[in-house]
């Protein structure tokens, strides 16, 4: 088998400060070329942190991260000067939720286009001009060669979404890393931005790691799906298998509270409670407090990762199959 | 039908868009734009639309946190203003607002912004507090551990249980609830729509449920109402407007939800675009710039809200207008009885 | 009332206050607690200065002018008048604090007004006010204090009269943009849904929201004022020798500059050290106030 795009292994990411926030507990996964993996999980549940450790956008000096982190075969952990430099924006790049963040607001989204290409690539400036044309055709922004002159500010949301995707796929990159980036738009923006990231992936041949905590947008990109909760994945598997048949409570607790298909007047199964503070690591279920099919060891110590199949995961202890069976 | 509990009739709000050298006025937002719609009491009326389609603005209205340019609220029969003091209407339709965090004076414990309210209204300081935390206790959270705290020491669905015990401290009849439990946690908002159906229950009252997520607005209301650019598109009861909305507009906002089935995943996007600026809205039907289905008709002639065969359900679309000149419009004499 | 709530009146967890929590912040925060320390220090100085003070501030002799740092009985040497410079320092305290502080506090109370006033009123009257002030803060306040005390003549009060003028604008500035901002905010709606009156939301919701920033702000500006306050004296236009201050010390001192330059120096570092004192406090106020740390 070829060597994966991604290979994330144990990870744990920890910050220090005034208060220790133990944000991601042991998070492994692969990401094929080509492929689209969805992160699921609700706020505050370490998605965000894991992209940015794969670019290494964290913290450096309180930021204590363990475990192996592999994009391309190079060990990300390690990148210094340089190497890190054409890993962030060449090999790998991100979008995120507000554009005004990626984008900058001095100069034309051409001209940032543009110098992304020649300090990536080397290219002249002419060619890195018409590299950012063909970027905002691409992304199929109307009058492309109006919008080139076009500061972030004068653009509305979802045209600045557009031009922020333009910005992070002008260098080719193998993985692209996206970070809700249509929470904060109209449904009606949203799925035209799904479907336009939707078409590039496929277009283009990257990798994919999609950030969200709508069920919904997850379906709608992802091949595969992990579901994250405090820190961990708790369960990965295709979507298809996930949405049809959840086996983490906590999966089955979420698409319930999808409201999709709710039956009008009756209760709603919500899952009781709040995630957890993450003030220290996980010494057992992290689900627990919260799961109502919770069993005598689950606070005690932490279920293993059962794989159900291939490329099907739950960190569940009901999950496990039957000793003896 | 009983007379409605709330009964809005052309109700108008523009905003005057300041710029140049002296604050002088440079054109005109219509925010809500001659809006009609009744609610009954105890029924829920959900609100749908794109961001800037006036959803908040409405919501300000009827709560008067701003004045409408023009338009009257009923109130149980009574029109506010010459028959209903504000001070009234403000006791009977209270309202939650989005940011849990931002609707809580960080400097009052829990316990003090419930009874801010009351307190004003003349209620002695130590029943106020204590009904504070009759009502807390009402919302699910415990007075002796979360009376005294401040709003930074809980989560985003404690204080939104909060913010809806303040709206409940007046006993009011209607609760406008804006993107209320939009920016909570998925599990958590399930727990708060919980809630909110208890409360409905308990207390008979009537809800005005705005949100972006069109499935927990059909969960939650018995009626929807869709506006786009300040004007009503389409209401009807929520189960005929889900499955066979009458108006391109609510066609293409309930066909741009993410689709819930692998394998039927959505393959074109129903709408192209941004939502259009309420700035300079176009003439004649305000969503024909967008609209697939736009004829001659659609860009000269606004067609207005037209009462559709189903009784409560009206479209504002040429479409089901006999007669109005569209080519898929029905001749003035096929109309259905 | 159902029986859990009577019962849970008797026994209910407070949480700290907002202020004790940012007491407790800043006490643990080394460098605004020394800044603290050293003003304190100062103040005790400056009241305790007849106490204290080797010798007396207005009396010198000729035959002991200008003596260096470290003579016996002058530790910190003699100035151009042969006045023991330990005791004009310690002495010197009291005006320049006062000089430096008066103002800032008085300008906190009717720049706060006038800010708070024109951001919760908004409209016309928010014009109006922030458009006197903006003629104000035109000019860099350096110049408007002299301007001012030159048009008023020298003196203590008008000395005082001049700064607080200068620090008005700035403070109302400030407060004007915090208290728009907490106006727009969503619990100050909230209070207006529940019909309070204009008056009781910004007593209740608005002025404890609002102070702590203008104070920060205005602590900041003692460092200023301090600085100003000396500028004054030393160009004659604040207090009148033979009183001592450190700025108008710092000015009859400059013809020694040449001859024992580190006595000559020791005004300007007392008011290095008080202004950069205000300037950390200050700091470590903000961070300490900042709800989300
Ligand atoms: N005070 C105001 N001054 C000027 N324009 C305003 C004001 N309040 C609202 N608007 C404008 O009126 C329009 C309707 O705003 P409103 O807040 O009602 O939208 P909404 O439907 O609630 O949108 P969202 O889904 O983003 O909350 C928007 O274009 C908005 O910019
Ligand atoms: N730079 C940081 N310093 C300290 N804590 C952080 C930092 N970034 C994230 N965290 C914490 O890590 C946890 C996971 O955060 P994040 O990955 O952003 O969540 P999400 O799943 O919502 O994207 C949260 O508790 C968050 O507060
Ligand atoms: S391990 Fe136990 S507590 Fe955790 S999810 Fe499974 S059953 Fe629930
Ligand atoms: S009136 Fe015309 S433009 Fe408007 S929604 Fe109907 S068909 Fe479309
Ligand atoms: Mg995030
Ligand atoms: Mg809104």
């Amino acid at each position: 088998m070829s060597v994966p795009l991604v290979e994330l292994d144990n990870l744990t990411v920890r910050f220090h400060g005034e208060r220790t926030v133990h944000a991601v507990n042991g998070v492994s996964f692969t990401l094929k070329a080509g492929e689209t993996l969805g992160i699921l999980g609700e706020s505050g549940s370490g998605k965000s942190v894991t992209l940015k450790t794969l670019l290494r956008l964290l913290p450096e000096n309180r930021t204590e991260i363990g475990g192996g982190v592999r994009v391309d075969g190079a060990d990300i952990l390690k990148l210094e000067g340089r190497a890190l430099a054409d890993h962030r924006g060449g090999t790998a790049s991100m979008i995120f939720q507000d554009p005004m963040l990626a984008l900058d607001p001095v100069y034309t989204i051409g001209e940032q286009i543009a110098e992304a290409v020649i300090r990536h690539e080397g290219v002249s400036s002419a060619e890195g001009m018409a590299r950012a044309l063909d970027m905002l055709t691409r992304v199929r922004i109307p009058s492309p060669e109006r919008r080139l002159k076009a500061y972030p500010h004068e653009m509305s949301g979802g045209m600045r979404q557009r031009a922020m995707i333009a910005l992070a796929l002008a260098c080719r990159p193998k993985l692209l890393l996206a970070d809700e980036p249509t929470t904060a738009l109209d449904a009606t923006v949203q799925i035209q931005i799904l479907l336009l990231l939707r078409d590039l992936q496929r277009e283009f041949g990257m990798g994919m790691i999609f950030v969200t905590h709508d069920i919904g947008v997850a379906v709608e990109v992802s091949d595969r799906v992990a579901v994250m909760y405090a820190g961990e994945i708790v369960e990965t598997g295709s979507v298809r298998d996930l949405i049809r048949d959840p086996r983490h409570p906590y999966t089955k607790g979420l698409l319930a509270a999808n409201l999709h298909g709710a039956v009008k007047g009756a209760r709603l199964h919500a899952i009781p409670g709040a995630p957890p503070a993450l003030a220290e690591a996980p010494k057992a279920c992290s689900f627990a407090p919260r799961c109502p099919v919770k069993v005598s060891g689950c606070d005690i110590n932490r279920p293993p990762s059962v794989a159900l199949g291939e490329a099907r995961q739950v960190r569940c202890v009901l999950a496990a199959p039957a000793p003896g069976a | 039908m009983s007379a409605p509990l709330l009964s809005v009739s052309g109700l108008t709000k523009h905003f005057p868009l300041k710029g140049g050298l002296f604050g002088r006025s440079t054109g005109t937002v219509r925010a809500v734009d001659g809006i009609t719609f009744d609610v009954a009491e105890g029924e829920t009326l959900g609100i749908v639309g794109e961001s800037g389609c006036g959803k908040s603005t409405t919501a300000r209205l009827l709560v008067d946190l701003i004045t409408p340019d023009s338009g009257s609220i009923r109130l149980g029969g009574k029109e506010i203003g010459p028959d209903l003091s504000v001070r009234d209407l403000r006791r009977q339709v209270q309202m939650v607002f989005q940011d849990s965090y931002a609707s809580l004076n960080p400097r009052l414990t829990m316990e003090d912004a419930i009874s801010f309210g009351p307190m004003v209204g003349g209620m002695v300081g130590h029943k106020a507090v204590a009904l504070a935390r009759d009502l807390l206790a009402r919302v699910g959270l415990d007075p002796a551990r979360f009376a005294g705290r401040y709003p930074h020491e809980l989560s985003g669905g404690q204080r939104q249980r909060v913010n809806i015990a303040r709206a409940l401290a007046f006993s009011p009849k209607i609760v406008v609830l804006d993107e209320a439990v939009s920016a909570l946690d998925k599990s958590v908002e399930a727990q708060v729509l919980n809630l909110l159906a208890d409360l409905k229950a308990e207390l008979g009252l009537t809800y005005i449920f705005i949100s972006h997520d069109l499935n927990v607005v059909r969960y939650m209301s018995d009626r929807v109402m869709v506006m786009y650019l300040g004007q009503v598109a389409e209401i009807g009861p929520v189960e005929a407007l889900y499955s066979a909305p009458a108006h391109p507009y609510s066609r293409a906002l309930l066909a741009a939800m993410p689709s819930m089935d692998p394998d039927r995943r959505t393959m074109e996007a129903p709408l192209a675009g941004d939502p259009p600026n309420p700035i300079n809205p176009p003439p004649g039907c305000r969503f024909h710039t967008r609209c697939r289905l736009a004829d001659t008709v659609c860009s000269g002639t606004d067609p207005g809200l037209y009462v559709m065969p189903e009784a409560g359900h009206l479209a504002a679309c040429h479409i089901h207008i006999p007669g109005s000149g569209h080519r898929d419009a029905k001749s003035r004499a096929g109309v259905t009885a | 009332m159902t029986a859990a709530t009577l019962e849970a009146i008797a026994k209910v967890e407070k949480s700290p206050g907002y202020w004790s929590g940012v007491l407790r912040r800043i006490a643990r925060d080394p460098v605004a607690m020394f800044a603290l320390c050293v003003i304190v220090a100062m103040i005790l100085m400056a009241v305790f200065a007849p106490w204290i003070a080797p010798a007396d501030p207005y009396r010198g002799q000729m035959l002991r002018r200008l003596r260096p740092i470290g003579t016996a009985g002058f530790p910190l040497g003699t100035d151009e008048l042969g006045r023991d410079m330990l005791t004009r320092l310690i002495y010197g305290a009291r005006l320049s604090l006062m000089m430096g502080v008066t103002p800032v506090i008085i300008a906190f109370f009717i720049g706060s007004a006038i800010g708070i006033t024109a951001g919760y009123v908004g409209g016309k009257l928010n014009s109006a006010l922030m458009r006197t002030i903006d003629v104000f803060f035109a000019f860099p306040s350096v110049l408007l204090a002299i301007a001012l005390s030159g048009a008023l003549g020298a003196g203590i009060f008008n000395g005082l009269l001049s700064l607080t003028i200068v620090f008005i604008p700035p403070i109302a500035r400030i407060a004007e943009s915090v208290t728009t901002a907490v106006r727009k905010i969503e619990y100050v709606e909230a209070a207006r849904a529940s019909g309070a009156s204009g008056f009781t939301i910004v007593r209740v919701h608005v002025l404890g929201n609002v102070i702590g920033p203008i104070f920060v702000y205005a602590t900041g500006l003692i460092s200023v004022s301090l600085i100003l306050a000396s500028g004054l004296s030393f160009l004659g236009l604040g207090v009148k020798p033979p009183e001592p201050e450190w700025g108008l010390m710092l000015n009859t001192l400059r013809n020694a500059i040449y001859v024992q330059p580190w006595v000559a120096a020791l005004p300007g570092l007392m008011i290095f050290i008080t202004s950069i004192s205000f300037n950390l406090l200050s700091d470590g106020l903000r961070s300490a106030m900042d709800l989300k740390a």
